[in-house]
């Protein structure tokens, strides 16, 4: 099974769990795997048409999936899949 | 370049970095004659600051338009509890100027603007991003993409750090990592969200590494690349960062609230919604006043310090609407005053609500003017 790393602040919709096992052949189909687990984060990664949203990237392994196959990104069983949130912080 | 000479006394402290075969006296002499404008002086900007001053950085600008707080101690490093209340970049620069006398401070104590970043990121060689929200985080980016400068780049949130160095001799920058910011309200700022204190003097540190190396030139520096830490696991990863061939053309600076508070649907952020002060949320208490105070903080927030009020965190407002109240004045607030006007724009537009008012300033503005003894965060 794939895994996927949830960030920090999209963990509160997942129980805070750091990582979630998928399954799925493509990106689009773990991601969806992860999501109907968590529906809260469903809404969060997809836009309404489904389309991931643009200031979420998604990697596997160390590869931008946008410089690949996008959404239809073959995974394996290893494959480590990322969701990039920007992240503004630091505060002052 | 070689006319840059040190005194014996530069020579003494620098002596661990020239004695580093690839970074030697060359390399110093590159920080000698570097100007880095260092934007926020926050838990990034802290590190970063004591750093590049330590090292011998020549010319180093400070820009940050707020005063030290008392919540800044736990984690900005550069102050002490007697710089609380005093202007940031005066702190700093008094701190630094007792670090290392033979650096060159300049002081910035503004917000950058779209007014002002260009002329002021001009004269400096490189900028290092300590800010903390995405209008500044594109501001400084579009300004450094037109005028060609690095952008050394570092985010904290709660436990997870981010890393990387945009503009690099032509590489990627950050609309090509994140060409839109999220809606407001998605990712909770630092000031909603937190951050372990440990966790900026890491990732800072980070940062002001990146800046020696591409100012002495030494190294990889992080281009075309971002580096992430989650300090709760300790994992970390390096992913690629690309040049994304849809990413605009940037030629002029923009008005980056009004890109930054657009959210997907093309819905203002600041949406006007109805009003109340504390003073009247006072009145409205003493005189018993039939009427529903409502707080979308999150629960953590709610023990740190509470006005009794029904706890719907904003997250959740939408599912338990029938636990707002439509036949009364209904007063929602959060801690500064921004999440609960998020609530009551989707509560009015999804709903129809029409007996919702704003607890202007939050809970924050009534602990400064109605209970003094009240804990603020």
């Amino acid at each position: 099974m794939a895994k996927v790393i949830i960030p920090t602040p999209l963990r509160k919709f997942t129980n805070n769990t750091a990582s979630i096992d998928a399954n799925g052949g493509t990106i689009k189909e773990s991601i969806i795997s992860v999501a109907d687990q968590f529906p809260e984060l469903k809404k969060h990664i997809f836009e309404d048409g489904g389309e991931i949203r643009k200031f979420i990237r998604i990697y596997v392994g160390d590869e931008d999936i946008n410089v690949l196959d996008k959404e239809n990104t073959k995974v394996s069983s290893d494959s480590v899949i990322s969701i990039i949130p920007a992240i503004a912080g630091g505060i002052s | 370049m070689n006319s840059t000479s040190f005194s014996k006394a530069e020579l003494e402290r620098y002596s661990r970095h020239l004695i580093i075969p690839e970074f030697n006296i060359k390399g110093q002499r590159r920080l000698k004659n570097a100007k880095v404008l260092v934007v926020g002086t926050g838990g990034l900007g802290s590190p970063l600051l004591l750093y590049l001053t330590a090292a011998g950085v020549g010319t180093i600008g400070i820009l940050d338009f707020d005063v030290v707080d008392d919540s800044n101690l736990q984690r900005q490093v550069l102050f002490s509890v007697d710089d609380v209340g005093k202007p940031k970049v005066e702190a700093a620069q008094k701190r630094l100027k007792g670090l290392n006398p033979h650096v060159n401070l300049v002081v910035h104590n503004t917000m950058l603007t779209s007014e002002n970043a260009l002329d002021i990121i001009k004269d400096y060689d490189l900028v290092a991003d300590g800010t903390d929200n995405f209008p500044t985080r594109y501001l400084v980016n579009d300004a450094c993409v037109i005028l060609g400068k690095p952008n050394v780049y570092a985010s904290i949130f709660r436990f997870e750090g981010q890393v990387s160095v945009f503009n690099y001799k032509n590489g990627p920058h950050y609309r090509d990592l994140f060409p839109t910011p999220p809606p407001p309200g998605l990712v909770p700022s630092c000031a909603e969200g937190g951050v372990i204190g440990v966790l900026p003097g890491i990732i800072g540190s980070l940062q002001a590494n990146e800046v020696l190396k591409i100012l002495s030139g030494i190294g990889e520096p992080l281009s075309g690349r971002l580096f992430l830490f989650d300090a709760l696991t300790f994992e970390t990863r390096t992913l690629k960062v690309h040049k994304n061939p849809e990413t605009p053309e940037i030629k002029e600076l923009i008005d980056y609230d009004h890109f930054c508070g657009l959210n997907l649907n093309g819905e203002s952020k600041d949406e006007e919604v109805k009003e109340i002060t504390v003073e009247e949320l006072k009145s409205l208490k003493d005189s018993n006043s039939d009427y529903q105070l409502i707080d979308v903080r999150e629960e953590y927030e709610y023990e740190i310090c509470n006005l009794e009020a029904e706890l719907i965190p904003l997250g959740g407002i939408l599912d338990n609407v029938e636990k707002v109240a439509s036949d009364k004045k209904v007063i929602v607030h959060c801690r500064s005053g921004a999440r609960s006007a998020t609530a009551i724009s989707q509560l009015e537009k999804k709903f129809g609500f029409d007996n919702l008012y704003n607890l202007r300033g939050g809970i924050l503005a009534w602990a400064d003017s109605i209970d003094t003894s009240m804990a603020k965060y």
